[in-house]
């Protein structure tokens, strides 16, 4: 069994708030004690979870109040800056298309900021930047996402309530590196956490109930889902291959330790969604997803079954994708405390049993096809279909603590000379040759004008001033920064053809 | 750009014989085996199993690079020149107009011979990336592509034969496909070879909208802003298929747009036997430029942008005929859009516009033809001449 680490949660450090300065005796920051691992006991875990962002220096904070909007501050923060919201209704729709932003809610007798959608506003919040930390919200009546993420790597979703929030709850996309932890989500139409298209993801210690599918791990890779209390869902933990999409395969996700019960809910997913064909009473749900391990799970009262694998030839809505392999494979059944499934199950399924002469309430049922499967002690289940499934050559997955990478993924370095090579060619050359006349002067006749000023150089195009007469202006570059204008100036001095 | 057209076009004087340029287009590296290269601001970023989908801040897919400057321009000359079809009236740039995004500004493509095509010519405007091409995705490559509209009867109606003897028998072309291809008989695949060394040298990353994506954020407007974020939410979910950098995730998805009237039903990606449930199916297009390319969709039916972004609104499976039982894409639904944010997202689409890398519409062609009419007719929009 997996060791439980004692300070799971990862509060804000104290260096965030010393030397801060507040106004006002009503809304203080409360110092929030450090993060301190406890250490006695028996010999130390290495299942301390660990933050996904590498931080770097601590900028400035700003802080939110009611009657001011969250993204006047994070349009203001740099890279780096903390943004606390204290505790009151925010009407807005936020979106960071930075890196490095900390969005922190403080909550201050029980009370968080609540992000409210008036069932008007589309997402509560989007982001598009590295490293960014979403916490201690209440987030309800939006129509689309509660939080969403586009190709965000290294991000950390936590400690956040969702209620009643339009498709999905929480939806990292398309990202690496992520964490999703102790978020308690209800009453959403699609996934309550939905994983999209990303690699190395930890979902843990969540509260997922009265959705349509309470976790979904979608054509995503490396993903631990664990200690997560999934209840009165229509399907409880789904791997999935949804065929169509760029990114084409679910590979190696774990699914264990998590409490996984009573989802019946009727389906009230959109027509037509991936989720509206899977039946109430699902459990886990495995879809064309390969080396899925489930591993000590307690799966109970879930009507339909506990655990149902499929290809997608079985499946209802799925699409034709020649490029995504359609087959469940390598699908891993260890030890899992499975009771009272498949109670009231679909008429499918019976067909099923009566073809194996069996008969009862199925924990386990596989359709379609399915290469290098195997389940440890399948006598203790009523399943269907994987009677000639051999045993696995392992019984826990201890050894891993968890898929997230060692170091966070790093953005690439570019060097500032590569970064003017880029501006250069990718915009310069439009206008300007080496030799000879484009829309511009050739590059030449700038060399010679400003030989070794790139400073110069750097600075007239911010606002370039008319020179010639039988040229037109040149349009300002001041859309880039002062880092990347000396570069290109740079580049432009020393490029030879 | 209008404005530096007209001033290079008189700034130039043209020489009299053909020389194709020994320099890469721009936003084209020359490196070593005088191959060009693209270099864009995009490459400072990673994607995801490197597909090129993703966020503000990720990098392109892989394309088709690593043409001589010779070949480029070789293809350039083709592209304009209305040699390539039966009856020479007819260029690739007759229906790819440079002025008109390289489409045709018509809602469906008319051939040599006057026959109305089936579909709307898209743009091509970063083609390069693309890995299914034609909005069916029926060919991967643009060699194989390039053929197709050159030997079929309802648009260049040529023959291999009679191109081949038009290119050998010119003054100028033999001398130019040497200097491009090093070779005394010109044949078919070097053809396709220039055309899609021309077609991959149309770049266009630098809108406003890419300097809002490489962090400076005035390049938008409130309004366009606010456009972006109904665009990349979960009510409209353009951007699921959509996606950036290219706004395009290049997969076929069935949306069930209409057909004008009297048209037959178009099957798209689903003609294919054993494609069934993709019937109805079309590649998602690219959004780029996507201001200059009106009408829209495969049929051409829209006639604006609102009208475009209002199909999605409308229902899912409104304008599927009767009898057509379509598998349509679990991203169609029922955004209900406000018509303020149908207002939003078409200002945001507007901020994708950009021709600042346009190539240069030869002022002379090789075949001594006069260039075809549709772009003459337009040449106060058609940018650089030389
Ligand atoms: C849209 C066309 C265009 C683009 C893009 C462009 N330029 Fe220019 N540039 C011009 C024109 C036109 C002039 C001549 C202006 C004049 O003489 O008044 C010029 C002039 C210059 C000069 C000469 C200034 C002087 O003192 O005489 C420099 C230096 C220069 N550009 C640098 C750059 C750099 C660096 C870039 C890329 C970041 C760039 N330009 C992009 C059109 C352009
Ligand atoms: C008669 C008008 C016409 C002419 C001439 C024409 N095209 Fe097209 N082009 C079209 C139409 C219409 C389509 C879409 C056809 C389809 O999807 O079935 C198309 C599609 C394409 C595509 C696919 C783009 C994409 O995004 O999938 C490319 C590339 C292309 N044409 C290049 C060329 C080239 C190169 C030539 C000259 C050899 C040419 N075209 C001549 C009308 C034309
Ligand atoms: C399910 C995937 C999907 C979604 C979601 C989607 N599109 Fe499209 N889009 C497509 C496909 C496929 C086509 C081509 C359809 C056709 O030609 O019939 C298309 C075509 C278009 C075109 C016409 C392009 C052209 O070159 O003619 C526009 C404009 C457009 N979409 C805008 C949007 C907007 C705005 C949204 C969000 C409201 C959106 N799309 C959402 C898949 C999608």
């Amino acid at each position: 069994m997996k060791k439980t680490t004692i300070a799971l949660a990862l509060l804000l450090p104290v260096a965030f708030f010393t030397g801060q300065y507040f106004s006002g005796p009503a809304m203080q920051a409360p110092s929030l004690t450090a993060d301190v691992s406890f250490s006695g006991g028996a010999a130390a875990s290495a299942n301390a979870k660990k933050s996904v962002i590498d931080h770097g220096a601590v900028g400035q904070v700003h802080q939110v109040k009611p009657g001011q909007l969250i993204m006047d501050a994070v349009k203001a923060a740099q890279p780096g800056d903390v943004i606390q919201v204290f505790p009151g209704d925010y009407v807005e729709t936020v979106y960071i298309d930075k890196d490095n932003i900390r969005l922190s809610g403080v909550i201050i007798d029980g009370k968080r900021p609540r992000l409210y959608g008036e069932e008007r506003l589309n997402d509560a919040i989007l982001y598009s930047g590295n490293n960014i930390l979403i916490e201690n919200f209440l987030i309800t009546k939006y129509k689309g996402n509660g939080i969403m993420g586009q190709a965000g790597n290294n991000f950390e979703i936590r400690h956040n309530i969702i209620e009643d929030t339009g498709v999905y709850g929480i939806f990292p996309q398309l990202g690496i590196n992520g964490l999703v932890e102790h978020n308690v989500i209800s009453g959403i139409e699609d996934a309550a956490i939905y994983v999209g298209m990303s690699d190395h993801i930890h979902v843990a210690n969540n509260e997922v109930f009265d959705s349509v599918a309470g976790i979904e791990i979608e054509n995503s890779r490396h993903a631990v889902v664990e200690n997560n209390f999934v209840h009165n869902n229509t399907g409880g933990i789904l791997a999935f291959v949804t065929p169509g999409l760029p990114i084409k395969d679910t590979v190696d996700v774990i699914i264990r330790n998590n409490w996984i019960s009573n989802n019946n809910t009727a389906n009230f997913g959109a027509p037509g969604s991936m989720v509206a064909g899977i039946p109430a009473g699902t459990g886990i749900l495995i879809m064309a997803a390969d080396e899925v391990i489930i591993e000590d799970n307690i799966i109970i009262g879930n009507k339909t079954a506990g655990i149902i694998i499929t290809d997608h030839q079985n499946a209802p809505n799925t699409t034709l994708d020649p490029e995504s392999d359609p087959t469940p494979d390598k699908v891993m059944i260890l030890n899992n405390l499975m009771y009272n499934n498949g109670y009231d199950t679909i008429a499918e399924a019976k067909v099923l049993l009566a073809t194996e002469f069996k008969q009862g309430q199925p924990d386990i049922i596989r359709v379609g096809n399915s290469n290098g499967s195997c389940i440890n002690n399948p006598q203790q289940y009523i399943t269907v279909g994987v009677s000639k499934w051999p045993a696995c050559s392992f019984t826990n997955t201890d050894s891993v603590v968890n898929y997230l990478l060692e170091e966070p993924a790093a953005p690439r370095t570019v060097a500032a000379d590569e970064k003017g090579k880029y501006v250069y060619l990718g915009v310069c050359t439009g206008c300007h040759a080496y030799t000879g006349r484009l829309i511009g002067p050739p590059v030449q006749v700038i060399q010679s004008l400003y030989m070794d000023e790139p400073q110069a150089l750097a600075d007239y195009i911010l606002n370039p001033m008319k020179k010639r007469d039988d040229y037109p202006a040149m349009p300002k570059q001041d859309y880039l920064d002062a880092e990347t204008r000396l570069a290109v100036a740079e580049y432009m001095l020393k490029v030879g053809n | 750009m209008m404005l530096y057209a007209l001033l290079l076009a008189t700034s130039l004087s043209a020489a009299d014989g053909f020389n194709l340029s020994q320099s890469c287009p721009p936003s084209f590296e020359l490196v070593a085996g005088n191959r060009c290269k693209l270099v864009s601001r995009y490459d400072m970023y990673d994607s995801l199993q490197n597909k090129g989908v993703g966020g503000t801040q990720t990098a392109l897919p892989a394309r088709r690079d690593g043409f001589s400057p010779q070949q480029i321009d070789l293809g350039r000359y083709l592209f304009f020149d209305p040699l390539l079809s039966g009856n020479h009236q007819q260029a690739c740039a007759s229906c790819h107009q440079p002025a008109r995004g390289f489409a045709d500004g018509k809602a469906l493509s008319s051939g040599a011979n006057g026959q109305l095509g089936n579909r709307s010519a898209p743009s091509l405007w970063n083609v390069g990336f693309l890995k299914k091409l034609f909005w069916d995705g029926r060919s991967d490559t643009l060699e194989q592509q390039a053929l197709i509209p050159m030997l079929a009867e309802h648009e260049m109606a040529n023959t291999p034969a009679k191109l081949l003897a038009d290119l050998q028998a010119n003054n100028h072309y033999p001398a130019l496909f040497r200097q491009a291809f090093n070779t005394e008989r010109i044949e078919l695949s070097q053809v396709a070879t220039a055309l899609t060394a021309f077609q991959s040298s149309l770049v266009s990353l630098n809108s406003r909208y890419d300097h809002y994506a490489h962090g400076y954020h005035q390049a938008l407007t409130e309004q366009e802003i606010k456009g972006m974020n109904v665009f990349r939410s979960f009510v409209a979910r353009c951007a699921e298929c959509h996606t950036p950098p290219l706004f395009t995730n290049q997969q076929i998805a069935v949306i069930g747009t209409p057909e004008p009237d009297g048209m037959p039903f178009d099957a798209g990606a689903g003609a294919k036997p054993g494609w069934e449930k993709l019937r109805g199916g079309f590649k998602v297009p690219t959004l780029r430029n996507i201001a200059l390319t009106a009408p829209y969709m495969h049929s051409g039916r829209f006639a604006t942008l609102e009208e475009a972004t209002e199909f999605y609104s409308k229902g899912r499976g409104h304008a599927v005929p009767k009898g057509e039982d379509l598998l349509l894409h679990w991203h169609i639904w029922e955004p209900k859009l406000t018509a303020e944010e149908v207002q939003q997202i078409t200002a945001f689409l507007g901020s994708l516009t950009d021709e600042s890398l346009l190539p240069q519409t030869p002022k002379r062609l090789p075949s001594g033809l006069a260039l075809p009419t549709e772009i003459t007719t337009n040449s106060q929009t058609s940018g650089a001449t030389e």
